[in-house]
């Protein structure tokens, strides 16, 4: 590789739109950029802002794939945008549109935070305990095996892309999603937390919790993390339709 | 004019913020955190490695305790820390981790049993007692003398982030994002919170409090090649220091990470070399023993960092596109090893540069090179974490220079500190809140959110040539080249002028976009003048500095000089129009040290010019100790007796340790 080699040019096709402006319209805008080695969409998208349209907007915070801001429809399919190699697409060419089911912010930004925050306390997304803890003395034992089982549904990062891969969240606009599943489901295998089965089925033994769930896989296919999804699902459903 | 009136205003949502908030919010106060973006994106989510505290659960870490914390945590600055701050730190840690698991932290534990270690590149069976089963366990890392370092595999950060951002929701902290405090409001010495604009709406707002605490994470961003997440560009240091009262201390102290990877700078954890991986050059010779016989790839950050450059000098970079680089391999610890403990390593290298660090051999070695990580410098604080110069002015976390890092942070103490400043300075910070009242005028308030609204017209008004966002890379540029990890008086000169340019050149910009929602353009146009603030803190401060300590590293100036510099930088910015900072120093008095300076136990000796009363308190401490342990005294009170430090609520009851006799 030298430094003189040219990358080939590739459009990168974005739809623009400004829900707070009376006179933006949706529609998609083409950028044509010469590719570089190791380009991302995180690059890609900021040499956009920086040389060919300053009023561009998305959402980057970590642009290493651990903090889930970059949540877009990258060419049909939700995913990070930092983790987006534009040299996947062999035709160079990328169409990028916001994520669908949270509410549109601008251009490519959506606001999942708030979406989120909602979830987390439909849930009750913390440790529900009635032991006092003197933090001087020693912690309480876990078994290695159930911490580290605990930690696998822990690695979620709340990017939503499970949630814009749902069918069900289409027809239900009040479903908990994938996201709030895997939440039961993590405290549920947390030693720590003493919520029993009827107190999830509480939060989330109806149809927009774990009976609304249409088992179509697309958020365990798209989930970024690989976290085992349907999996979870299915174990809640068999333990929480047995309260029924 | 929009005001939010609370008890408790804390700006920044990430570890450090949101502890401070639950802290507050148990003692009734109303509590709002504001944040760019949501909080569980806040740069917190990506620390991998860990976080120290001195447990002694795991057969390496076995009589480990707070001196022993201490001890590497002192020397790890370089003496350039306030001990007093050490102390209360090391003393709090273990209560913070084991509040943490309390609240769902799902800490790795002990497996009691044979299991397989790299140590020193060698393979070693390490053998774990019955009796410590089920307790946290901890891993090696750079600069200290036990495996002190408590993880959850290597997404350390993220678990901890979400524990403490859902403890704060359970005790229902009103947390509001995509907010960004833009300036505080202050009046007669006493700030009473900060104008804050909405970054979806484009709305100013005031947000006025009893107490203001800032959390806003460092400023790697004023640096071109930075672990940091974009959004660690220094606002809330840099709304601090545009008061024109409270000070920044310590900028030029920035810690520079020996192993990101290339191109990309995504961070590939310290829990690499600490798991046993190594640094080979272009030959695939591994060369840190050769440098540091010792401690190897282990020792501290910014020596693995400056041996790896000096290599590189020596002719023994690989070459590439992006300039010369030296190779990280891990494939030594076995697939199995990095599959289940450094899988973010394994997928950040599999996804960013086509590389499997598993793969055995060439293949599976990453290209890294040092670059900008952590920011030891910040608002600085009194041990309570109040401004020493505004009053109702807290800071805490990397934004803060509470000053237990001195010029060189240990990794894995900074997570720990975040959680444990949070408790500490949040309790402090609450009590204040619990005792002031609000008494600024609206008329003031007003008079701040209507400078901030002109100001914003101003920028949209201004009708230049130059582009802000050539002005930022350029500023990055500077600092890279100029006030990087090796620093001299010429270029550090240099970069002081030409960044005084840069901040001048903010005003003769154009915004193409008038809309004040949803224009980034704008945004940089506000923001970068605050960034170059901050960079000439640092570049100033640098250049100043006619020493090397920790991190500070000077290629004019080699020794680390006590006689005349064994003190703290004092950034103020009194005038708006003045182009940088105005510098003083204090003094830190070795007559109040637990652990007065010496060798630091890297490179050559003799590299230090040493302070009189260094020995003439060594000689008191160890007069003390001796009559001390001689009359039967344990080592807590010996330490009382030695350096007294307090802490709020019961955090200075003694730590229980599994070892304990
Ligand atoms: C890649 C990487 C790995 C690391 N790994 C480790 C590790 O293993 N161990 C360790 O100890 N340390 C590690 N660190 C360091 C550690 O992660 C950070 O120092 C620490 O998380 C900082 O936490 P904080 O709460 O101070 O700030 P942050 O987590 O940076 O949070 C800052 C908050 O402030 C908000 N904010 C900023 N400006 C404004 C504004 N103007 N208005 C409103 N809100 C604002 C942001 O939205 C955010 O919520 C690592 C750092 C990096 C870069
Ligand atoms: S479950 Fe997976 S896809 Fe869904 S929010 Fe979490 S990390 Fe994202
Ligand atoms: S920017 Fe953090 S996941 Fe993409």
């Amino acid at each position: 590789m030298s430094n003189e080699q040219k990358g080939r040019e590739i459009t990168i096709s974005v739809l623009k739109f400004n829900p707070r402006s009376k006179v933006s319209k949706p529609h998609f805008v083409d950028y044509k950029l010469e590719e570089t080695p190791g380009m991302t969409l995180f690059i890609a998208l900021n040499y956009i802002r920086e040389n060919l349209d300053p009023d561009l907007s998305f959402d980057f915070v970590c642009r290493a794939g651990i903090c889930g801001s970059c949540g877009m429809v990258i060419n049909g399919k939700p995913a990070l945008a930092c983790r987006t190699l534009t040299s996947s697409y062999p035709e160079g060419k990328l169409k990028l549109m916001p994520m669908p089911a949270f509410e549109l912010i601008k251009d490519l930004s959506v606001n999942t935070g708030k979406w989120m925050d909602k979830m987390s306390k439909r849930v009750e997304s913390w440790i529900h305990s009635n032991k006092e803890v003197d933090i001087s003395k020693m912690e309480e034992r876990i078994d290695p095996d159930v911490a580290n089982d605990t930690f696998e549904l822990d690695r979620c990062i709340e990017c939503g892309i499970c949630v814009a891969s749902c069918g069900t969240m289409l027809m239900r606009p009040d479903f908990v999603g994938p996201v709030g599943l895997n939440r039961v489901a993590r405290f549920e295998v947390d030693p720590h937390d003493n919520r029993t089965s009827e107190d999830f089925y509480e939060l989330v033994g109806d149809d927009d919790g774990i009976f609304g769930c249409m088992s179509l896989m697309a958020c365990e296919d798209h989930c970024p993390k690989h976290l085992p999804l349907q999996n979870k699902i299915a174990y809640l459903r068999r333990k929480l339709v047995s309260l029924r | 004019m929009k005001v939010n009136y609370c008890d408790a205003l804390v700006i920044g949502g990430g570890l450090a913020g949101l502890r401070a908030a639950v802290a507050a919010q148990k003692k009734g106060l109303s509590t709002i955190v504001l944040s760019l973006v949501p909080v569980k994106r806040s740069h917190s989510a990506a620390a991998q490695g860990g976080m120290q505290a001195s447990l002694g659960n795991s057969k390496m870490s076995d009589g480990d305790n707070e001196d022993l914390h201490f001890a590497d945590t002192v020397k790890g600055s370089d003496w350039g820390c306030d001990q007093e701050v050490a102390r209360m730190f090391v003393h709090t840690a273990p209560k913070a981790i084991r509040e943490l698991a309390a609240w769902g932290v799902p800490w790795s534990r002990v497996k009691a049993g044979t299991r397989d270690a790299v140590i020193n590149a060698k393979k070693t069976t390490i053998t774990e007692d019955e009796d410590r089963h089920g307790l946290i366990t901890s891993r090696d890392f750079g600069g200290t003398k036990k495996w002190r370092t408590c993880y959850t595999a290597d997404a350390t950060g993220h678990t901890m982030l979400f524990g403490v951002a859902n403890e704060a929701l359970k005790h229902d902290v009103d947390i509001r994002d995509r907010k960004e405090a833009i300036r505080l409001i202050h009046e007669d010495g006493r700030c009473y919170g900060a104008v804050v604009r909405d970054l979806i709406t484009g709305e100013l707002e005031a947000y006025v409090a009893k107490g203001t605490c800032i959390a806003t994470g460092g400023y790697g961003r004023v640096f071109k090649q930075t672990t940091n997440a974009v959004i660690c560009e220094g606002i809330g240091a840099a709304i601090a220091i545009e008061t024109g009262i409270a000070t920044l201390s310590n900028m030029e102290a920035v810690q520079f990470h020996p192993t990101p990877i290339v191109p990309s700078g995504i961070l590939l954890t310290e829990g690499c070399r600490g798991d046993g991986g190594i640094l080979r050059d272009v030959d695939g010779h591994r060369f840190m023993p050769d440098y540091e016989p010792e401690k190897k790839e282990l020792a501290s950050r910014d020596v693995v960092s400056r041996r790896m450059i000096e290599h590189i000098r020596n002719g023994k970079g690989v070459p590439s596109p992006y300039g010369f680089h030296v190779w990280l391999d891990i494939s030594i610890l076995g697939r199995e090893h990095i599959e289940r403990n450094l899988r973010d390593v394994q997928e950040i290298c599999q996804i960013f540069n086509g590389i499997d660090p598993a793969d055995e051999g060439p293949k599976g070695w990453a290209p890294v090179l040092p670059m900008q990580h952590y920011s030891m410098g910040g608002i600085r604080t009194k041990p309570t974490g109040e401004s020493t110069r505004l009053k109702g002015l807290f800071a805490c976390g990397e934004a803060a220079c509470w000053d237990m890092h001195g010029f060189n942070r240990l990794g894995g103490n900074s997570v720990s500190e975040t959680v444990v400043a949070g408790m500490i300075i949040g309790n402090y910070f609450a009590d204040f809140c619990l005792e002031n009242d609000v008494t600024i005028p609206t008329a003031t308030i007003q008079k701040f959110v209507d400078a901030e609204d002109a100001y914003l017209d101003e920028i949209l008004s201004y009708n230049g040539s130059e582009s802000i966002f050539k002005i930022k890379n350029r500023m990055k540029e500077i600092m890279h080249d100029k006030v990087g990890i090796f620093r001299d008086g010429p270029h550090l000169e240099e970069a002081v002028e030409e960044l005084k340019e840069l901040l001048v050149k903010t005003k003769q910009i154009t915004v193409k976009s008038k809309e004040r929602a949803g224009n980034p353009e704008l945004e940089e146009a506000y923001r970068v003048p605050k960034m170059l603030k901050v960079a000439l803190c640092v570049a100033k401060g640098a250049r100043d500095r006619t020493e090397s300590r920790g991190a500070h590293s000077r290629e004019d100036y080699t020794k680390r000089d006590d006689a005349n510099w064994l003190n703290r930088t004092l950034c103020t910015w009194p005038n708006p129009t003045d182009l940088e900072p105005t510098i003083e120093y204090a003094p830190l008095d070795i007559m109040k040290m637990e652990m007065p300076p010496a060798f630091r136990g890297y490179g050559a000796k003799g590299m230090i010019i040493e302070h009189p009363d260094s020995a003439i308190r060594q000689a008191e401490v160890d007069e003390l100790r001796e009559k001390m342990e001689a009359d039967g005294k344990d080592r807590h009170e010996i330490q009382d007796a030695l350096m007294h430090f307090d802490l709020p609520m019961n955090y200075k009851e003694r730590n229980e340790r599994a070892g304990d006799k």
